[in-house]
């Protein structure tokens, strides 16, 4: 009977493994956070090549990390991820070492833009976006903040009123930028100097959330939030009262990158597509949409000035953006990092 | 019949289902449990035992307490609400009672994130409830009710009461009215009977329900993150958080065999309950 | 025999307990008719959100994604549970082990079971997308259906089959003429009962998805609205999505009067 069972057992898994054998051709697949490229962008680029892409979406960098550590990259094509995390793909193998050849628009990057610290060469990522990460506020409703210490330790007025990116990284570089430490620091004593600061700010907050935070600001559940300045435009779009600001203690300097999977079935029509999103004309159209800076000099160099007038973040030049330090994959202290998260939300 | 082949045929295809996308998968958990997580996730071979030790670690420990807490007490005001609704359906006229219980059942079969939605738009501070308040006339400000952990508890309890209400109903049904005219007869007041004669043999039932509602809000992930605001972690959301971002699989899995040893741990102190009360029924009826 | 007052208690137990469970599911269905959209304010009657529904493409896809996870799974946890119950019925004398088998299904917490087959179709290497949605939504809807059928196996009289048998049947004619005929209204209802759950399932069809749009199931696709923030579409949405369940749950239980599913 065992035997029989066992058997049966191999069976069933053979018959499944057979299952995974890919029956139809699949598109090209390229993952990125909702409304972060243009509506038709797929659309367009598949009329303009004649290849047939789709788009699926992520909420976070981890979500469609762990899709992909899952499947060792099967499935997908081209990934559009925050920097720390095309490290983590780097390292783990999963990228594809770019050849320049085939990325012409390359040449489009500002110069700051090619020798970023996490990829110096744009071995295996190309950026698609940067920014800082400050405060989001509703100037009608609270004073001017001016330290990460506004939203850390709120005054009462605010207290329950503002959130926090729900990001492991860019919640601990909230507490270590107020702290004066690199947004990289795994000292375990600083580290736990930083713990305990958020874990008092935790006492203070509405939410963690980096998906609906300027909506909350719009509707006036929340009137100071922790945020990344393109998303931050979002909110201004609705409400001209929402401001973004940079904290004197400063902010980190982030990176949203492309990379193509080594995995990727479509490695041409792949590099099609990011050479594509780098063309300036189109790089344009999406920092004019998505309200985010461009790392894309021809594109930006074409932005309408106005545009840039409602959105002062627009207009912040490469090298200022460049004081601050990048967030860096932390290799194995990642796992200190994420107990560190877990040990403020069991507060 | 015992000679029988025939119906393992038919019960053959089933089980090597069940064996092939359920045992196999559940052993392999358990084996995963015992491996080592690679620097950037994915799986080391090489056995271990600090996953297992690491539940016990005094912060996993501690959020473990916590969600057991809040489990514990969406799991107990679920079996007072469902309890008391139960009775009130069981006192009901015969022929009404099936369908006060079939609405009563019917939003636990709608869509489990709907449910949990609709609590959003009543609770967020520019919700429902809010204006209705404002617009009963009440000035100054409402503390936020979402994003709370009375807001989880009030998600969880929603969305499981109508099974507690099934579970009480049950044993409710079955009683025998005789025995409480009885009691009754014998000059007990109505609240001697329910405390003395009622509640005791309708504890099964409760406890079913009690068990329920205690491990699916235990490995709940969804209410915590949508009504709690990301500010609380169920062991569900370790187990999530564990798989689909820290990307430490070994760990998840030790967590989640925490999560089966938790349930049946309870479901056997249910079955040591039901006996109990079979045992006490028996007594009474002899 | 309960006086006035106690009756009357029980009504109003009854009546607070029922806006409990239909007032935030009332407000839903509403405010999906509401022009503006907000619950701040009514601002008259409107189909047009369901209308944005329609042109949502993300949504109808993720619409027929659904169906698809569902009416297969449906198929083939139907035709494995029923003869399951048959067969465990047959026998009677069934181990503990066997019965713990059976019952696991339903009571397993999905987040274990989702990630039981993550891991396990990730090891194996099997690529996912709604078909391995479906092989696991069979997992547990089996076991439903095979519950449904086995409750009214209980009140079979098994004396009809020795019956065909003596009269020379064999025994897949027996099946087929009278075992599955007196039992199709309880197969049926435990169809509907598993497409239902189908339907509804989140979160393992979250964890065994594919890459890509293929294989976003409706309830993903709630999940991802309700995570960028509240908008009116949902409301229409979740008020479509109950009425399915609620249809099928109805049909269910006429369908197998006596017994309501989960009991």
């Amino acid at each position: 009977m065992i035997r029989h069972t066992l058997h049966s057992g191999v069976c069933l898994t053979v018959t499944l493994a057979a299952m995974a054998a890919p029956v139809l051709a699949e598109p090209l697949t390229v993952s990125n956070w909702d409304g972060y490229m243009a509506a038709d962008a797929i659309d367009t680029f598949n009329a303009a090549t004649g290849n047939e892409a789709e788009l699926v979406l992520h909420a976070t960098n981890e979500e469609i990390m762990g899709k992909l550590i899952a499947s060792k990259g099967a499935g997908y094509d081209v990934v559009f991820v925050s920097s720390p995390f095309a490290e983590v793909l780097h390292n783990l193998g999963l990228a594809e070492e770019l050849d320049h050849d085939k990325i012409p628009n390359i040449a489009n990057l500002y110069t700051e833009a090619t020798e970023l610290p996490h990829d110096p060469g744009n071995v295996f990522s190309l950026p698609y976006a940067w920014g800082t990460t400050g405060l989001c506020y509703r100037s009608d409703l609270v004073a001017e903040p001016t330290s990460w210490y506004d939203l850390l330790e709120p005054t009462e007025t605010v207290s329950g009123k503002t959130t926090m990116l729900a990001t492991d990284r860019w919640l601990l570089a909230a507490g270590q930028l107020a702290l004066g430490y690199s947004v990289n620091e795994t000292d375990p004593d600083k580290m736990a100097e930083v713990r305990d600061l958020l874990i008092k700010a935790k006492g203070t907050l509405l939410a963690y959330d980096d998906t609906t935070f300027y909506a909350k600001l719009v509707s006036g559940e929340a009137e100071l939030v922790q945020a990344w300045d393109g998303w931050c435009n979002y909110g201004i779009g609705e409400n001209a009262d929402i401001t973004y600001m940079i904290p004197t203690e400063g902010s980190d300097l982030w990176v949203d990158t492309m990379v193509i999977l080594k995995a990727s079935e479509h490695k041409d029509a792949a590099y099609a597509f990011v050479n594509y999103i780098l063309d300036a004309e189109n790089h344009r159209w999406a920092a004019e949409n998505i309200l985010y800076k461009v790392p894309n000099k021809a594109a930006m160099d074409g932005v309408d000035p106005a545009l840039i007038e409602t959105y002062p973040n627009m207009g912040m030049a490469p090298a200022d953006m460049l004081k601050f330090e990048q967030l860096r994959d932390v290799g194995a202290a990642q796992r200190d990092y994420s107990r560190l998260v877990s040990e403020i939300k069991a507060n | 019949m015992s000679t029988d082949r025939r119906p393992m045929i038919l019960m053959t295809p089933a089980m090597l289902w069940l064996f092939g996308l359920m045992v196999v998968p559940c052993v392999l958990i358990l084996v995963l449990a015992f491996f080592r997580r690679g620097v950037y996730g994915g799986i080391e071979y090489t056995v271990t035992l600090e996953n297992l030790a690491l539940v016990f670690d005094p912060l996993y420990f501690k959020i473990f307490l916590k969600s057991a807490g809040i489990a514990g007490l969406s799991a107990a005001i679920a079996c007072v609400l469902g309890y008391a609704a139960a009775y009130a359906i069981a006192a009901m006229p015969r022929r009404h009672q099936s369908m006060l219980l079939f609405f009563a059942v019917l939003p636990f079969w709608s869509n489990y994130l709907v449910r949990t939605y609709a609590w959003i738009v009543l609770l967020n501070r520019e919700g429902l409830i809010v204006n209705l308040a404002r617009w009963l006339g009440f000035e100054g400000e409402l503390p936020s009710m979402l994003y709370s952990e009375q807001a989880v508890i009030i998600g969880l309890v929603y969305n499981y009461l109508p099974f507690v209400i099934l579970s009480c109903y049950a044993p409710l049904s079955r009683l025998n009215p005789d025995i409480s005219e009885a009691s009754r007869d014998l000059g007990a007041s109505g609240w001697t009977t329910f405390r003395r004669v009622t509640l005791p043999m309708t504890v099964p039932g409760i406890a079913t329900g009690f068990v329920f509602v205690f491990v699916l809000s235990i490995g709940n992930f969804v209410t915590p993150a949508l009504l709690g605001g990301g500010q609380f972690q169920m062991i569900g959301n370790l187990v999530y958080a564990q798989f689909l971002t820290a990307n430490d699989w070994p760990f998840g899995a030790a967590l989640s065999m925490v999560l089966i040893a938790v349930m049946l741990g309870l479901l056997m102190l249910q079955a040591v309950v039901a006996e109990r009360a079979s045992g006490r029924k028996g007594a009474q009826n002899g | 025999m309960a006086d006035r007052n106690t009756f009357r208690l029980m009504l109003i137990i009854l009546g607070v307990i029922f806006a409990f469970l239909y007032i935030p599911i009332s407000v839903l269905v509403g405010l999906s008719f509401n022009e503006g959209g907000l619950p701040t304010a009514w601002t008259g009657f409107s189909f047009k959100w369901y209308g944005a529904l329609l042109e949502n493409e993300d949504i109808l896809k993720a619409a027929g994604n659904t169906l698809i996870v569902a009416i297969f799974s449906t198929l083939l946890s139907t035709l494995l549970g029923s003869l399951l119950a048959i067969g465990v019925e047959i026998r009677r004398r069934n181990g503990k082990w066997l019965e713990t088998l059976i019952f696991a299904p339903m009571i397993i917490p999905d987040i274990v079971l989702a990630i039981a087959l993550l891991s396990f179709f990730s090891l194996i290497g099997v690529k996912m997308g709604l078909h391995t949605i479906i092989v696991s939504h069979v997992v547990f809807n089996l076991a439903f259906v095979c519950a449904v059928v086995r409750a009214r196996l209980k009140n079979f009289d098994w004396s009809i089959v020795e019956a065909s048998a003596d009269l020379g049947a064999s025994t897949f004619t027996t099946l087929k003429r009278v075992i599955i005929p007196v039992l199709m209204p309880a197969i049926v209802a435990g169809a509907l009962l598993a497409f239902t759950l189908s339907v509804d399932e989140f979160i393992i069809a979250f964890f065994t998805a594919g890459a890509g749009r293929a294989s976003i199931t409706l309830p993903m696709q709630i999940f991802a609205m309700i995570r960028f923030g509240v908008t009116p579409e949902i409301n229409a949405l979740a008020t479509l999505v109950m009425a399915v369940s609620v249809i099928a749950l109805a049909l269910s239980q006429r369908l197998n009067k006596g017994g309501l599913p989960g009991q």
